[in-house]
């Protein structure tokens, strides 16, 4: 067996999300890959959650698995919500206090269907709240771990709350762990194949590392689901390496003191998701007009409006290729792991000060919040390149009374000095300007500037802009963000069966990587674009920048629930 | 050694003859040479609409932001670069409508930056509609029956909001105003200072006339305490705002006084930077 999959779900506030953190904490130390993603409702307690966790002993995997061979079910909405998921001689355990075994018509016949005591063994320690420790203890008996790494870290978990806190914890643990050994209950054991030291951590979390190690030193956000995640760990953590991180009155001000902070010279970002994008679109412009830097995380969810707040959703394409009044140059940047995720930051940064406008990271709910296994950060990979800078030198040499911020030169990108440097003042607006940055209405600088903002992102490559996977002379199935997991999968199953597929996964989304995309898009005979909104946006770029329209076929998801590889499949059958 | 000269720039702002804002941009010049601030050390952030184009009369490190959001983007400089001189400016419209939001989190917020808005009680650049500050039953473009609404009192939101510092100025007194502003920008903290700054083309309700007849000097007041916020909120009554002067003032800590220890020490406006091991390991050990 190389991987399996368990599920815990119950009511929100019943401890899912502990029962994910130490499950995960013991599985990476011992070195196995780990996907999870916890399915969540908006709102604090009550309402359906559950955390599905993908364990791998070998490769590292970017998507959840579509069967579960563990299910433990707190409340019904686990057995409704799964009972078709199920894998071949699969285990479910239920609390007959909140679940009705009457409901269990649909369950596969060759599952092991166990009443587990969750919490009546949780009230004997002394509260029915424990019950998810209880669960951890099967788990790890079911799956035969040690139980003392479990131990430790559950421990280590609860310390602070005192000896008697810690204790309970354990025994409820041990409840669940001889539950199972004393029913003889046990499924085959992992055994991971590698014991090299690996993170695991949220997409979030990911691009909080990678900003602190790109050298971001100035964040302000304004709280938003799914993006808050990224402004309690940057606040939590920024004051320990010189930074400042503000929660700002809105979204308004959040992207307004960003400009400011890049303005004097700091490497300055927000993080926000649909709504926040829409507020941020007048700043936007002005970044774009005032050629300052900005960075922008968008972590997608469903929209228009307050639309899907927990669910996930790519439907902002069109708001950062498009968002704010007028036209401006822009960079979006779209990890589809938690390895980019990391690394893009430092890619965002630099290019936000080599060509002087907004960088939009387009994350999605499903990259922001799901958690993978991924190597140590390589801290060698954020080389801080700050652009044309100019030095106090250089300025002294030149003493000019007022600096020509906006000098049209030949890669339309003018030297950039920031306050504190002698003879480099200068004036930033909105307005149309000439070189000091003055307001003026010719017509002839007008063009210039515009050609000059407009056409100097031309050149901008993040490497790989396209990441590609597989020959694809038969199906080409191209996506941006978090899909690629499922695609990845699907394009394995397509090869296993064989056919010949490839993936084409977009990296950098604009300026758009047309010449590579096309040659990739002639080759293949059946193109498919998955993305999970409404319109295709991302299949309508393409249709932009690409001839061959009328291979193009879109695959779109806009019901909240995640692709799955298997969505593709039938998807290309059905074209077939 | 700063000279005006250095302040100087050669435009011709667009405001009209006899705009109240001459003077605020004159005074500003000058209590920047007073206080020996050189050019490149002045960061002058400002707003939408006439008053907002003043940050580009001025030879400084400059930016004319969007409307309303000039506060937001002033604190951002400062906190980036403590040891720039932020001067942060607008109209009305600006910091009382499109803005007020900014200007009450900012009062509370206490980054240490000097606000001054140039309240004319009316919108000039689009040519005469009501502002938030316009007298209720003032007719204007948009208000052509007298305005319907009560106008808004920025001295007591202020108040409210507890910037640590709020005077009010008038155009017409250059000498008042220029003492006014070096006290805002020696005082570490968030200061406001609201100058009548008379509209001569679109308002002809508030004009010079009127605020040199109506307007109290609060500096000369005998028994007036600015540290008395109570007082100051009684005053504001009393004066139905008009009046000139040093209304509040008080030390407390700035935002990042407040921060967690360490923010703002290392905020890399100029340096290049890369995690050592022990910095890394600290980084990325919660999550290994």
């Amino acid at each position: 067996m190389e991987e399996l999959t368990i599920v815990i779900g119950g009511e929100q506030g019943e401890g899912i999300e502990s029962v994910g953190e130490i499950l995960t904490k013991v599985l990476s130390q011992k070195g196995f890959n780990l996907y999870g993603f916890r399915n969540f409702s908006s709102r604090i307690k009550g309402g359906h959650s559950d955390f599905n966790l993908r364990v791998s002993s070998g490769r590292e995997i970017y998507v959840n698995a579509e069967r579960a061979n563990l299910l433990i079910a707190f409340d019904q909405a686990t057995i409704d919500l799964y009972k078709d998921q199920m894998a071949a001689n699969s285990i479910i355990l239920y609390d007959s206090k909140s679940v009705n075994p009457n409901n269990f018509a649909d369950l596969p016949e060759d599952a092991l269907i166990i009443e587990a005591p969750f919490q009546q063994l949780a009230l004997e320690c002394g509260n029915s709240i424990m019950k998810n420790m209880v669960a951890i203890g099967m788990i790890c008996g079911l799956n035969q771990h040690s139980p003392m790494e479990f131990k430790d870290v559950i421990k280590d978990r609860f310390s602070k709350k005192g000896i008697k806190i810690v204790e309970m914890n354990i025994e409820a643990f041990e409840k669940g762990h001889d539950f199972v050994k004393e029913k003889g209950l046990y499924s085959i054991p992992l055994v991971p194949v590698t014991d090299s030291r690996k993170m695991f951590l949220s997409g979030n979390e990911a691009m909080v590392i990678g900003a602190v190690a790109a050298g971001c030193r100035f964040m302000a956000g304004y709280p938003i689901t799914p993006a808050s995640e990224i402004l309690e760990n940057l606040i939590k953590i920024m004051p320990e390496y010189g930074g400042i991180v503000v929660q700002a009155e809105d979204e308004l001000c959040s992207v307004a003191m960003a400009i400011g902070a890049s303005f004097a010279g700091t490497r300055a970002m927000t993080a926000t998701s649909g709504p926040g994008v829409s507020l941020m679109q007048e700043a936007v412009g002005l970044s774009g007009a005032v050629e300052i830097p900005l960075v922008i995380i968008d972590t997608q969810r469903g929209g228009p409006s307050s639309g899907l707040a927990t669910k996930m959703e790519q439907s902002d394409l069109t708001a950062m290729l498009g968002g704010t009044h007028g036209e401006i140059p822009r960079i979006i940047i779209s990890p589809s792991t938690i390895q980019e995720a990391m690394y893009d930051m430092g890619t965002a940064f630099n290019l936000a000060e080599q060509y002087q406008c907004p960088v939009f990271i387009a994350a999605d709910l499903v990259l922001a919040t799901s958690k993978q296994s991924t190597e140590i950060l390589d801290t060698r990979k954020f080389e801080m390149d700050r652009g044309k800078r100019v030095t106090d030198e250089d300025l002294l040499l030149q003493e000019a009374k007022v600096f020509d911020r906006f000098a049209f030169t030949e890669d339309y990108i003018s030297p950039r000095t920031i306050p504190g440097q002698k003879y480099g003042t200068h004036h930033a607006t909105g307005i149309e300007h000439g070189e000091t940055g003055h307001p003026t209405e010719d017509p002839i600088n007008r063009k210039k500037m515009m050609i000059k903002r407009m056409e100097k992102i031309n050149s901008v490559t993040i490497g790989e802009d396209i990441k590609v996977e597989g020959v694809a002379e038969d199906i080409l199935i191209i996506g941006f963000g978090s899909t690629y997991g499922a695609i990845k999968e699907a394009c394995e199953q397509f090869q296993a069966s064989g056919i010949k597929a490839g993936l084409a996964h977009l990296r950098l989304l604009h300026p758009f990587p047309a010449k590579q995309l096309e040659r990739l898009v002639s080759m293949a005979r059946q193109v498919i674009v998955v993305e999970n909104n409404y319109s295709g946006q991302l299949a309508n770029v393409i249709k932009q920048h690409v001839q061959d329209h009328a291979k193009i076929q879109k695959l779109t998801k806009f019901d909240g629930t995640l692709f799955k590889p298997s969505d593709i499949l039938t998807f290309s059958k059905e074209l077939v | 050694m700063a000279t005006l000269k250095d302040y100087r720039m050669d435009i011709k702002p667009n405001w009209c003859p006899g705009c109240g804002d001459f003077s605020v941009l004159a005074a500003i010049q000058k209590v920047a040479v007073n206080l020996n601030i050189e050019a490149e050390d002045m960061a002058f952030i400002s707003g939408i609409g006439c008053s907002g184009r003043i940050s580009g009369y001025v030879n400084a490190y400059t930016m004319h932001t969007m409307h309303g959001r000039a506060l937001a983007t002033a604190q951002g400089v400062k906190l980036a670069n403590p040891d720039l001189h932020v001067i942060c400016a607008g109209g009305d419209g600006d910091g009382f409508g499109i803005g007020l939001n900014h200007f009450a989190h900012a009062a509370r917020r206490n980054v240490d930056l000097t606000y001054i808005v140039m309240d004319n009680q009316i919108y000039g650049l689009t040519k005469g509609q009501m502002s938030p500050t316009s007298p209720q039953g003032m007719e204007t473009k948009s208000s052509p029956g007298g305005n319907p609404e009560q106008p808004i009192n920025p001295l007591q939101m202020a108040l409210a909001s507890g910037s640590s510092f709020i005077a009010q100025a008038f155009s017409g007194d250059v000498k008042q105003l220029m003492s006014l502003i070096e006290q805002g920008m020696q005082h570490k903290g968030f200061a406001f200072i609201n100058v009548f700054s008379p509209c001569v083309t679109f308002n002809k309700v508030l004009t010079y006339e009127y605020f040199k007849k109506n307007l109290v000097n609060l500096d000369e007041k005998e028994g007036y305490d600015p540290s008395n916020r109570a007082m100051a909120f009684n005053m504001v009554e009393e004066t139905g705002s008009m009046f000139t002067g040093l209304l509040y003032k008080q030390e407390r800590k700035t935002l990042t006084e407040s921060l967690p220890k360490g923010s703002g020490t290392n905020m890399l406006t100029r340096d290049t930077f890369i995690l050592d091991d022990i910095m890394k390991e600290k980084l990325i050990s919660r999550y290994v």
